[in-house]
């Protein structure tokens, strides 16, 4: 009954994740946005972890939250340099991938 | 084989064990003259002479070695006849075909042996009563004599097995060539040393005359069909660059590119037909035309292949030969220079097709039942081309063509005596007419020599009777000769061509009854002796013309110092002459004498002597030669004295069919003497009239080509004075020089050639569509088309990788939400 | 010594051009003639150790494979290094060894624009590794690592050294012959698996065949596969329109060593690979190969006589004599699995040598066009003369080499081997025999154009160099092999007579 709770919080904040990976152009935006999906999974984690009795989901959460911060470390960087280079940071301007 | 074993242990004599020397020689000189001639003082020609007088001289030893030869052998069945016969007595149904292999077994490998024994009862019983008689009645005769077999190399190549090798097969057939080719090459040789003195290619003519000589030798000898296929195609080769001689003219090098064409098609009736032999007669086996032979004459081979492996044979004798519908390229031949025309286009290269059908006779007598007297393609062939030829020799201006029209005509004789089984005279015939041949070709070069170095009869030419009396009796003796004036050879051989067709009855013994080849080759012989007339008149008779030629001054300048100048620069330096003397010459025979000596713009004059020596001998030899073959119910002349052609140059033995010999037919020689007498006589008649009209004229002012039609008023002619003339004139030489001859001449020139030239365009235009539509829309279109597909599916997809993150991104959630739905629908 | 031979002697052959390529690499561009100098060295040596093979080769034996050496190599795919030669790889191996080092003498002074003598020998190095490997490989896998290493060096070859069109046909070649190894490539791992995953040894896998019974039509796919492979690289009709693009835009080098070696390739992997494994696929497709055969023998000929670039009649002639090869082989039989090798050999020589002296024409004329040329005789009477030898020996006259490849292909078409269609195969021989006046008509028009008649107005007044001493260098060799081989068919059916009768045998014949 509680899993389910916890489950559409989950579900809900990955969609506001989503959402805001694809549709902002901010960059910083985008990489808070990033954020909101890995918390989303985090709360996954942790809810089944509590369901099914063991420790290993508060382990991967506390693994994501590592790689998380790491990421964000990296992300913003990257966003800075962009800033730095064409002072905007907006996504719709790098298409330098464009095949 | 055992064939060459029994030949050497035998000792057939050195020049016939050691035949190779013959092709042998001739081509160590080619390759002299090639790498060294230019540096030699003669330029290489003395080499050529040298090499030629070696062959000739081992042609003479070879052919005694053959006569004794033949006596040994028939000595030595005499010495075994009586055993042979009491043998027969003992054995009752055995019959002499029993004694028969047992000396064959001296000549032929076992395993045959026991072949022809195999066969033997059924075939004996052909063979006996045949054989009987001319042993009854000769006595001497039908020893048999086993041809020299000898191996050079005994794996020439070799597949799954059976090796093939090389090797020489000498016979009388063989010998009798050996002679022929041996001299009048040797006699061209010298001939050309001063026709063609100053050549720009000096060098090269002779380097090719001696290869020439070596392939037809190798051709003579060849005792397998791939040898003689190769001996074949490379003297059409040097056909090809005689003729194309001189090549800095298109005509000269079309009419070489035509030959060798021509050539080309008959060449695939050989290959196939001998592939045909290969595998029936040869069993699969061998090569080796005495095997070839055997197996056709024995009937162990079915009748079906053997008439399909004549045909095809035939498609190449057409070419080869110049026969009726194949003959076109002949005449264009004559661009070559005047020696090579009496050489090769002659004398030697274009009987190659006739050496064929004699040198595979039993192939054609089975498959063609020549012994069925019923018309056969040969015969039909050979008699259709010397009508053809004939006619057409009446409406040339150019000597040289007329000779060659001619040459296609007499080679249909030939072919028709070999399609009526008349093997002798074909070959006797071969003889002759190469004699007396190239006794006019040389002649004709002479005459040009003298007459602005033109061969244009009617322009250039008349009366040279009083300039050149060499060349012209040689000329008139020749010209005898060819038209069957009697005691002239070629009398003789014509003579038993006719009586060889049996036809009507006239003659006893013939093979068949061939009637109409009896009446084509009447009517060509009138033929003949007319044109030839009208060729010695308007060369020899009357005045000469050639003053007011428009070639009387060209001949003296121009090209005489281009040439000069040329040849004492050198041909390494061609390249510097090149650009400055091509513009003077614009026909063949303004090449053809670059001597400076003569007199031009002056009156003709007779030749040096190394011209007219070789003429000599050949009108010689066209008379000796009718000694050769005299006919057997000659009772006043000696045994030993008659039939000696026939005698040695005719095998005896298994490689050959039973052929019955014609005997001299009196009706039909005064026949053919009539209507040649008629016709030479009609022909005089004709020019003397015209010349009564004009001294210089070259034709009747208001002949039968001014007045055109046929009168057909036979009965009015009999009532009038001039019955003679007219009927000379306007009916038999009108008609026949007329239209029959323009007919002739039109459907030569525009159906037969037509269809060569159609063929041509329409392969060139199928080409063309082929290339164009087929090759690079349709085919090449489906490689591009696969190409194209591919660039533009990618230039689709690249329409997605717009560099957004946020579009990628999109796609990789878009995705995972199918995969999801996928896992959940699935689950 | 004979040790070293029997187990090193054809590893040594084949990867000596290899080590004299890294050599080369180390050598700094600019050292041009000492570039020249190792690379025909190498190709010497090379030679060298080919013609000690050839002595030491057991001729008794010439139907057994001889210096075999037997290797693991990629066990996990029971693919091992296993060469060795016979009668049939043996004249053709002897005509690599000779052609390569004839095409870098003849390159010596005339490099392709943009010249670069450094790169291209070394490509040239690694075609002949290649190829050598390809003729000596007795593993499938092996040898379609050669087959494969071959492309690589001709596509630079055309597309850096080639003329105005050369990426359209280096592409166009590089993609056709990788189109149909892939084909290639299923096929031999087909043949893995229905054998039973065991090996890829060509003698194992032939014997393997007929143990297992290999069903027919699997045998029929399996060969088909194979077709694709080796038809498209001999090139059959109507596989062929990749050769005149490659021929037309290749380098002079190009054109010989392709004409000369890779087209047979194709050829030899039918003789070497297809005909002894798949017996009962190779009687299914033989008629269709034949009349493909035939096709291409008419089509070719016809092809040339609508040319009006010199370069590229020779490459038609290619497809054209090529079906001549391909139709002894369809034919199953001795006499025709020996033309072809013959043929190969022959037209390898011949039309290398056409192709020669096309690339010298060029070089002196700027053109090939056959309508701007004349009066080679006049100018450069040797070239002249040599065209014209080599006219005459490609249009298959007897005496020389060409005749030996067409005469007994033509012959075994009468009688091909039991069980195929023999009035089939008659037509065949029919249409083949029209091929030769064909192959007559189109090379006696070429030469008549252009070495007859006077020259051109535009080449008149230019001095034309005739053949040089590198050129001469290069071509005596060949047209002396020409007439010697014309004369003496036996030197090449006496090394391969043996080894195809296994062959024809192993078809039931």
């Amino acid at each position: 009954m509680w899993l389910n709770q916890f489950l559409v919080l989950g579900a809900v904040l990955f969609c506001i994740g989503v959402y805001g990976v694809l549709a902002r152009r901010n960059g910083v935006m985008v990489l808070m946005s990033i954020e909101l999906i890995l918390n989303a999974v985090n709360i996954n984690l942790v809810a089944f972890g509590a369901f099914h009795q063991t420790p290993a989901g508060q382990v991967f959460a506390l693994f994501v939250i590592a790689v998380a911060a790491a990421e964000v470390g990296v992300g913003l960087a990257l966003v800075l340099l962009i800033y730095r280079n064409r002072s905007s940071i907006d996504l719709e301007s790098v298409d330098l991938l464009k095949g | 084989m055992l064939a060459a074993e029994a030949g050497a242990a035998t000792s057939a004599g050195w020049f016939l064990e050691n035949a190779w020397l013959f092709p042998a020689v001739p081509f160590v000189s080619f390759l002299l003259i090639l790498f060294f001639g230019k540096k030699m003082p003669k330029k290489g020609a003395e080499v050529g002479i040298a090499a030629l007088s070696i062959v000739f001289a081992a042609a003479l030893a070879a052919g005694v070695q053959w006569i004794q030869h033949v006596n040994d052998a028939e000595s030595a069945h005499s010495t075994e006849e009586t055993h042979s016969t009491e043998e027969t007595h003992a054995e009752e149904g055995a019959t002499t075909e029993e004694g028969h292999s047992e000396e064959g077994a001296t000549t032929e490998e076992e395993s045959h042996d026991e072949g022809a024994l195999a066969v033997g009862g059924g075939r004996s019983a052909v063979l006996g009563p045949v054989l009987a008689v001319p042993m009854a009645e000769e006595g001497e005769a039908h020893a048999s004599v086993p041809p020299v077999v000898t191996e050079w190399i005994s794996d020439w190549w070799t597949v799954g097995g059976i090796d093939f090798q090389v090797g020489t097969f000498v016979d009388g057939q063989a010998v009798m060539m050996l002679f022929v080719v041996g001299l009048i090459s040797l006699l061209v040789h010298i001939y050309s040393t001063d026709y063609v003195h100053g050549d720009i290619r000096y060098t090269h003519f002779f380097a090719f005359l001696s290869l020439f000589t070596a392939s037809m030798l190798l051709l003579v000898l060849a005792n397998n069909l791939v040898m003689f296929i190769t001996a074949w195609e490379l003297v059409g080769v040097c056909s090809f660059s005689l003729i194309g001689h001189w090549w800095e003219e298109q005509n000269n090098s079309n009419a070489a590119l035509k030959a060798f064409l021509t050539n080309r098609v008959g060449d695939m009736g050989l290959l196939i037909g001998m592939i045909t032999l290969f595998f029936t007669a040869g069993g699969g086996r061998t090569f080796n035309i005495y095997d070839i032979n055997v197996a056709a004459a024995s009937g162990t081979v079915s009748q079906t292949a053997l008439t399909v492996a004549a045909l095809c044979l035939l498609a190449a004798v057409m070419s080869k030969s110049g026969q009726f519908f194949l003959h076109t390229w002949l005449p264009d031949a004559m661009a070559g220079p005047t020696p090579v025309s009496a050489l090769i286009h002659a004398a030697t290269m274009v009987v190659a097709g006739v050496y064929m059908i004699a040198r595979l006779f039993p192939v054609f007598f089975e498959g063609m039942s020549i012994a069925g007297g019923s018309i056969n393609a040969v015969a039909l062939i050979g008699a259709l081309t010397t009508m053809v030829g004939g006619s057409l020799a009446f409406v040339q201006r150019d000597i040289k063509k007329v000779l060659a029209y001619s040459t296609v005509s007499q080679l249909g004789y030939m072919v028709m005596a070999l399609g009526v089984g008349a093997w002798t005279a074909a070959m006797f015939h071969l003889m002759t007419h190469a004699f007396f041949k190239a006794c006019l070709f040389l002649g004709s070069g002479s005459v040009s020599h003298a007459c602005n170095h033109s061969f244009d009869m009617k322009t250039d030419m008349g009366g040279l009777r009083k300039y050149m009396p060499k060349t012209h009796a040689t000329f008139l003796v020749a010209t005898l000769a060819l038209a069957g004036f009697p005691l002239m050879s070629g009398f003789w051989s014509k003579d038993e061509i006719l009586a060889g067709t049996g036809g009507f009855g006239l003659s006893e013994k013939a093979n068949g009854n061939y009637q109409l080849m009896l009446v084509m080759g009447l009517i060509t012989g009138g033929m003949t002796a007319a044109y030839m007339t009208r060729c010695y008149w308007l060369t020899f008779m009357g005045e000469w013309r050639g003053a007011n030629s428009p070639n009387a001054h060209h001949g003296a300048h121009g090209h005489d110092d281009a040439h000069a100048t040329a040849a004492a620069h050198g041909p390494a330096e061609h390249d510097t002459v090149a650009g400055g003397h091509v513009s003077g010459h614009d026909a063949h025979d303004a090449h053809d004498v670059h001597d400076a000596h003569g007199a031009h713009g002056g009156l003709p004059h007779e030749s040096g002597p190394r011209i007219t020596t070789p003429l000599i001998i050949l009108a010689a030899l066209a008379f000796v030669a009718t000694f050769a073959n005299i006919p057997g119910q000659f009772n006043f002349v000696p045994e030993g004295w008659r039939l000696r052609f026939e005698h040695y140059v005719e095998p005896k033995g298994e490689y050959f069919p039973t052929i019955s010999h014609a005997e001299f037919s009196p009706i039909i020689a005064i026949i053919s003497l009539i209507v040649a007498a008629v016709a030479a006589g009609a022909a005089v008649a004709y020019y003397r009239r015209a010349e009564a009209e004009d001294p210089m004229a070259t034709e009747l002012a208001n002949g039968p080509t001014s007045k055109g039609g046929l009168p057909a008023l036979g009965y009015k002619v009999l009532a009038n004075k001039f019955y003679l003339d007219w009927l000379y004139t306007d009916v038999i030489v009108g008609f026949v020089k007329g239209p029959l001859a323009r007919a002739a001449n039109w459907f030569n020139q525009n159906v037969l050639d037509g269809i060569v030239n159609g063929t041509a365009t329409v392969f060139k235009r199928t080409a063309g569509f082929t290339y164009t539509v087929l090759d690079q829309q349709v085919v090449d279109g489906v490689v591009r088309g696969s190409g194209i597909g591919a660039s533009e599916t990618g230039g689709l997809l690249r329409r997605m990788q717009n560099g957004r993150v946020q579009g990628y991104a999109a796609l990789m959630f878009a995705a995972a939400a199918v995969l999801a739905g996928v896992f959940v629908l699935a689950v | 010594m004979k040790d070293f031979l029997n187990d090193w002697g054809l590893t040594t052959m084949v990867f000596l051009p290899l080590v004299g390529a890294v050599v080369m690499m180390l050598i700094p561009k600019a050292e041009e003639e000492l570039h020249k100098v190792v690379a025909l060295l190498t190709t010497l040596v090379v030679g060298v150790v080919g013609i000690l093979l050839t002595a030491n080769f057991d001729w008794d034996r010439s139907k057994d494979l001889q210096f075999v050496v037997d290797k693991g190599w990629i066990d996990v795919i029971h693919s091992r290094y296993t060469v060795g030669v016979d009668g049939i790889a043996m004249p053709l191996i002897l005509l690599t060894l000779l052609v390569v080092p004839l095409i870098i003498v003849y390159s010596w002074n005339h490099f392709p624009e943009p010249h670069n003598p450094k790169a291209f020998l070394i490509l040239m190095l690694v075609l002949d590794t290649g190829m050598l490997g390809s003729f000596v490989a007795q593993d499938l896998i092996l040898f379609f690592v050669f087959f494969e290493v071959v492309l690589l060096p001709m596509y630079f070859m055309i597309g850096v050294w080639g003329g105005e069109d050369r990426q359209y046909a280096s592409i166009k070649f590089f993609l056709y012959t990788l189109f149909g190894s892939a084909f290639m490539i299923v096929a031999f791992l087909a043949l893995f698996f229905v054998t039973g995953a065991e090996t890829f040894n060509m003698v194992e896998l032939a014997r393997l065949v007929g143990e297992n019974d290999v069903a027919r039509n699997t045998q029929i796919l399996i060969f088909g596969g194979m077709f694709m492979g080796f038809g498209i690289k001999v090139p059959m009709f109507p596989f062929h329109t990749w050769l005149p693009d490659a021929h037309t835009q290749a380098p002079t080098q190009g054109s010989v060593i392709l004409a000369a070696v890779l087209l047979k390739l194709g050829t030899y992997g039918f003789v070497r690979i297809a005909l002894p494994i798949l017996p009962e696929g190779a009687q299914w497709w033989a008629p269709i190969i034949g009349g493909l055969a035939c096709i291409g023998i008419i089509y070719g000929a016809l092809g040339c006589l609508a040319q009006t670039d010199m370069k590229r009649l020779i490459a038609f002639s290619s497809v054209a004599h090529m079906g001549y090869v391909m139709l002894g082989i369809a034919t199953l039989t001795d006499f025709g699995i020996n033309a072809a090798i013959f043929g190969m050999v022959a037209h390898g020589l011949i039309t290398g040598m056409l192709f020669f002296i096309a690339g010298s024409i060029k070089e002196r004329f700027h053109t090939l066009e056959i309508k701007r040329l004349g009066g080679l005789l006049k100018q450069a009477p040797y070239m002249g003369w040599m065209l014209g030898f080599t006219s005459m020996a490609s249009l298959g006259l007897p005496g020389l080499a060409g005749f030996w490849g067409e005469f007994p292909a033509i012959l075994s078409a009468y009688n091909p081997a039991e069980g195929l269609n023999v009035g089939l195969f008659r037509f065949y021989m029919f249409v083949a025999a029209l091929g030769t006046v064909l192959a007559a008509a189109y090379l006696l028009w070429l030469y008549q154009r252009t070495a007859f008649g006077t020259p051109n107005e535009e080449f008149a007044h230019e001095h034309v160099h005739d053949a040089h001493v590198t050129e001469w260098i290069a071509w005596l060799p060949m047209l002396v092999l020409i007439v010697v081989l014309g004369f003496l068919p036996v030197l090449i059916f006496g090394m391969t007579s043996d080894a195809v009768q296994v062959v024809a045998q192993a078809l039931g014949r």
